[in-house]
Parts: structure tokens; C-alpha cells; sequence
């Protein structure tokens, strides 16, 4: 853990004083679970996620935390014994990648249909075969239809501020669905950087107590949790799943404002960066992002208006918000960190074009599906994606729907 | 100084190229830097070729992908000089600092610069006079700080002290070892700028 800190001089108004410190995303993270000083963490290591719990294991053995850590034998079981401590009434957080998320499927709908509050941080790494450490969204991505929320973030800052209301969101009374926020593989979580931290006490302000109403130690209400469910009642349970999704949206942007009133950084569904004016976007999720933002402003200086919408929140996919932003563009161009194997690029695009459909003035739209398996994406093929939409906004045709970008074909 | 300034350290697993960025953006931060360290993502192997890097700005640094064109190259381990592409995307104006015995002229010749600017120390007989063991990445870090000073070399040999306390607190005699080194190599850099 780093120690060089100084004074905050940038969080002015009415933002607490904070510390700036040089972290990885996975220190970052681990600080934000410290802080945050859950009831129970249960966590199974894998890389490149291992220091989460690592160094929050150590709080865990320093005293720092009030926490009690469970350790399991596998990711399966880390995420059915959230599930427990969360039912009887606990606040529990976890952090995992890749195989491991995948090897929690089937618990992740689980916590998802008991309607409980679990927030995991993810370190976004590929999927094997081959076997690959490195990052790219495809893990994810398997587990957005599950009922989770899901809240990318840019850099290690993100995944601090992310991991924090990620708590107030998920416990939210008119939500309580899981959480999870995400960081780019070894590019986030290995890599040091700036990071503003807030005071222990400004977090715990913040998140609060987790008191819910309705739990499964309460011995004078007995109740049952993942009772059998036929043709009779399923389908009325799963339906009743649509509503705090469909609510989610507001909560997390209310929570984003509040956020921002303690640390000068508010957050909501999406961040536009030189977006208002723009003739040919670039939508995409995590820390390519930051890149982008340099090529865009390269662009702005030799008169391209060209801008970036970063979608943080994934699921629920802010459709209306996206199209309002996207129609009328001279051109869009998806960039997908994983590939659906659909027959139509990466996942982004589908719900992109989906959230068009309806829109008068749909824009030109191309996909393309990028740095797998970690595969780096440097500012010249983030160039090569604006040269492609000016092309294709002079004619407004788009040749080919989707590509592969920064392959060797 | 206004723009960003990338650094790519080469070394082989455990000589301490990352532990080196680590220390030097966080001492560049500590004067009020945005810095980034981060090591050549993937699973270290002791003695297999490694690299890291830093960027350094006035400005809050947004790029995440790979350094390219490196301002400054630090070579830890001479022997990886024709096995590894040490000066790949090293800018017209940059700075090379190597690790090695070896005169300049000779050093200049085998990475075949084009004017870049050359730094040589023998930091490997630095560290054995200093700490006792092969561990160069120390005196590689005075030394930077002695050809570029992209930070206060007092500032960073006091933020240094304070990170190797808390990494060595059951070793007292290690932090001095390497404080020195970072004092002496930064020292010979400075006479050879002249």
C-alpha cells in the first residue's frame, strides 16, 4: 500500500478534505472494502483479483475490519456462502475474475432471485480456451443477464468511488439486487495511479448501516428462501425482478449525486466527453476510455468534431439515455471488449442497436470488437475507428456492420 | 514541464524494475505529480526479461494502453542489450541510462543511438559496495533522477526512505544500503552531465 499522500487541494465546495494517494485499482478496491468494513467477505483468489481479498485479508487479520472472512475452495463456493450470510442479514462483499465469475453462475442468479444485496467487484479478465489472464469483458458479459447490476469503471478512481456506492445502490429498499463493479484486468488493477480517498468516516457516513427488513434470522417470523416454485408462482417471482431493475436507473443516478456532494465526483448511467457537439462518437465500456479521451481531443485540435460516451452502467442498459445521445450522429462506432459469437459483433452493439431502433434519425453504426485476451488498444487504432466513421459519415453507408480490430487476420 | 513524460524500465524478474516505477511515481506524486507505474502486465519469472513504466505529467494522465515512445529508458541488466529490443520507440530526444561497466563509446555502439542522450554506471558494483547484493534497481533510480530531474532529488530520496522503512522495518541496514547507493549512482550521473 502506498504512503505518499498530500493534501487535497482539487476537492473544493462542499466536498470533504481527502487524501491522494498512488494505488493500483486493487489497492484501490480493497481500500474502499476497508473502509466500507463489510459484516462478512468470502472470496476464493484468482488472478488478477488475488490482491483484493489478499489485502483485505489482512485487514481482516491486522483487526482492522470488524469483518469476518470466509475462505472457501472455490468461487462456487464463495459465492454460496455471500448468499447465506447475506439471507440471515449481513452486509457481504466479495471480488473475483474470469473462470471464477463463471464458475459462480449459477449462485449469481441465485443471489440475484432471493433479492440479495451482495456487491462483487470483478476484475475483468478474458475467458478460457486458450487460457488467458489478461483483460478484456467477456466475463462480465456471461453474467449480464443474471439480475445483477453491473457498473464498469475507467480507471482506479472509478473502481474506489464505483465500489462505494455500489453498496448504498444495492441496499437501496426499492432494489436489493447484487451488485457488481468492474476494473480492467492487470491495465486497472495492477496499475498504480492517483487516487483521492476519502476519510474512513466519510464512507461510513456514506454507507451506512445495512438493516433490512425482511431477513432470515428472525426466528419470531420464520420464512423460507429458494423454496420450490412451479408453473404456479416462477414466473410471477421472476417478473417481480423487472421492477427494481427498472428503478435501479434513478437510484443509481440519485446515489451518483449524493456521492458527489461528499467528494466532488458525482457519477451517473454514463459519461459524455466532448459529446455535446459531436458528429461522430465512440461508445464504449472501461479503461479504453481514457485513451479515447486523448484521441479525441487530438481530433478536436485539427477540427474533427469528433466525442467518446462511456457507458458506466451496463446493466440496466440505459436505453432512452443512449439513443437521446446517439440520434442524429454523423456516425457511431461500437467498440465491444468481448465478442458475443452472436453472428453480429460484441454485446454493446446489440443493445445499442436496440436502443435505436425507435429513433427517427438513426445513425450510421459500426461495430468493433477489440482487445481480447488483452490485446493492446493504444491511441492508433482508436484513431483508425474516427478515420473509418468520417469515411462512413461522408457517404452515411456502412460497408461491413462489425470487425475485428487489432487482429491479425 | 507541461507534457507527459514516459519511461520503459528494463530489467529481468527480480532485479526490481517494477519496485523502481513504483518508487519513482510515487515520489513524483509526493511533488505533486500525476504519475502511473505499472509493470508489463502477466505472471513474473526470476531471470526472464521484464519491463515497466511510468507516465509523469502536470496534468491528470487518462491513456491506459502500452507506452510506445518512451522519453527515457532504464536499463537494469546490460546482458539483455541484442536478446531484447531495449531502445524500440525510443523518442529522437530521449535518454537512455544502462546499468553496465562498460565505457560509453562502446555502450553507445551496441544500442546504436541516434543522439539520444547516454548515461552509464556500473550500479551492480554499487549495490554490492552499498547493500551487499546484486540489486540495481536503487542506484538506477538516483541515477535517473540525476540525468533528467524530473523530480527534486531530495524530495524523492526522502519519499524513498519512508516507503523502504515500512518495506524493511526488521532490516534497518537495508534502507541505509540502498539510500546510498541511490546517493552515490545519482552522484556519478551528475558528473557526467558535467
Amino acid at each position: 500500500m502506498s504512503e505518499a499522500k498530500v493534501k487535497d487541494k482539487a476537492a473544493g465546495g462542499s466536498a470533504v478534505p481527502q487524501e491522494i494517494a498512488a494505488l493500483t485499482g486493487n489497492e484501490a478496491v480493497a481500500m474502499a472494502m476497508k473502509q466500507i468494513n463489510p459484516d462478512v467477505v468470502a472470496a476464493y483468489p484468482i488472478t488478477p483479483a488475488t490482491e483484493i481479498v489478499q489485502i483485505f485479508s489482512n485487514y481482516v487479520a491486522d483487526g482492522v475490519v470488524d469483518t469476518e472472512y470466509v475462505a472457501v475452495e472455490s468461487e462456487h463456493s464463495a459465492m454460496s456462502a455471500c448468499i447465506g450470510a447475506s439471507a440471515v442479514g449481513a452486509r457481504v462483499m466479495t471480488g473475483t475474475s474470469s473462470q471464477g465469475l463463471a464458475l459462480m453462475w449459477e449462485m449469481l442468479y441465485i443471489a440475484a432471485g432471493l433479492r440479495l444485496p451482495i456487491v462483487l467487484a470483478d476484475v475483468n479478465r478474458a475467458l478460457s480456451a486458450p487460457i488467458n489472464i489478461h483483460c478484456d469483458h467477456s466475463d462480465t458479459m456471461g453474467a449480464r443477464d443474471s439480475g445483477w447490476i453491473q457498473i464498469f469503471s475507467e480507471d482506479a478512481q472509478e473502481a474506489y468511488d464505483n465500489t462505494i456506492q455500489a453498496i448504498r445502490i444495492a441496499e437501496h429498499p426499492d432494489i436489493l439486487l447484487p451488485a457488481m463493479v468492474t476494473m480492467d484486468g492487470f491495465i486497472i488493477s495492477h496499475g498504480m495511479e492517483v487516487v483521492k480517498v476519502l476519510p474512513d468516516e466519510a464512507v461510513r457516513a456514506f454507507v451506512g448501516t445495512y438493516n433490512p427488513k425482511v431477513k432470515l434470522l428472525d426466528v419470531d417470523t420464520p420464512r423460507t428462501y429458494g423454496a420450490l416454485d412451479f408453473t404456479d408462482f416462477y414466473f410471477e417471482h421472476r417478473r417481480q425482478l423487472a421492477e427494481p431493475i427498472a428503478k435501479a436507473k434513478e437510484v443509481i443516478q440519485e446515489i451518483g449525486r449524493e456521492y458527489g456532494k461528499i467528494s466532488g465526483r458525482t457519477y451517473g448511467l454514463y459519461e459524455g466527453y466532448r459529446l455535446d457537439d459531436a458528429e461522430y462518437v465512440i461508445v464504449l465500456l472501461g479503461s479504453t476510455a481514457g485513451t479515447a479521451k486523448t484521441v479525441v481531443d487530438d481530433l478536436r485540435e485539427s477540427g474533427v468534431k469528433a466525442g467518446l460516451l462511456k457507458i458506466r452502467v451496463f446493466r440496466p442498459f440505459p436505453y432512452d439515455e443512449m439513443a437521446a445521445l446517439l440520434e442524429g450522429r454523423k456516425a457511431v462506432g461500437v467498440m465491444d471488449r468481448s465478442d458475443g459469437l452472436a453472428g453480429l459483433g460484441g454485446p454493446l452493439f446489440g443493445e445499442l442497436r436496440s436502443a435505436l431502433y425507435e429513433s427517427k434519425n438513426r445513425p450510421p453504426m459500426k461495430d468493433y470488437v477489440y482487445g481480447l485476451g488483452g490485446r493492446d488498444c493504444g491511441p492508433a487504432l482508436i484513431r483508425q475507428v474516427f478515420d473509418e466513421l468520417l469515411a462512413i459519415g461522408k457517404t452515411g453507408q456502412v460497408k461491413e456492420r462489425f470487425s475485428y480490430l487489432g487482429v491479425r487476420e | 514541464m507541461g507534457r507527459l513524460i514516459e519511461i520503459r524500465w528494463h530489467g529481468r524478474g527480480g532485479q526490481g524494475a517494477k519496485t523502481a516505477a513504483l518508487l519513482f511515481g510515487d515520489a513524483c506524486l509526493g511533488a505533486g505529480m500525476y504519475i502511473q507505474a505499472f509493470p508489463e502486465y502477466g505472471p513474473e519469472r526470476m531471470g526472464a526479461p521484464v519491463a515497466s513504466y511510468n507516465r509523469i505529467s502536470d496534468e491528470p494522465i487518462t491513456i491506459h494502453s502500452a507506452v510506445e515512445n518512451p522519453s527515457v529508458v532504464v536499463i537494469l541488466d546490460p546482458t539483455l542489450i541484442g536478446s531484447v529490443d531495449v531502445t524500440k520507440g525510443l523518442r529522437g530526444d530521449g535518454v537512455v541510462l544502462v546499468n553496465t561497466g562498460e565505457p560509453a563509446e562502446k555502450m553507445r555502439e551496441k544500442l546504436k543511438l541516434n543522439g539520444q542522450k547516454l548515461y552509464v554506471l556500473d550500479a551492480s558494483a554499487i549495490a554490492m559496495e552499498t547493500i551487499g547484493r546484486n540489486i540495481p534497481n536503487t542506484p538506477m533510480l538516483g541515477a535517473l533522477v540525476g540525468a533528467t530531474e524530473i523530480v527534486d532529488f531530495n524530495h524523492m530520496i526522502e519519499d524513498t526512505e519512508k516507503k523502504l522503512q515500512k518495506k524493511f522495518r526488521n532490516k534497518p541496514e537495508v534502507i541505509q544500503g540502498n539510500l546510498d547507493a541511490i546517493r552515490k549512482a545519482y552522484e556519478v550521473v551528475k558528473a557526467q552531465k558535467g
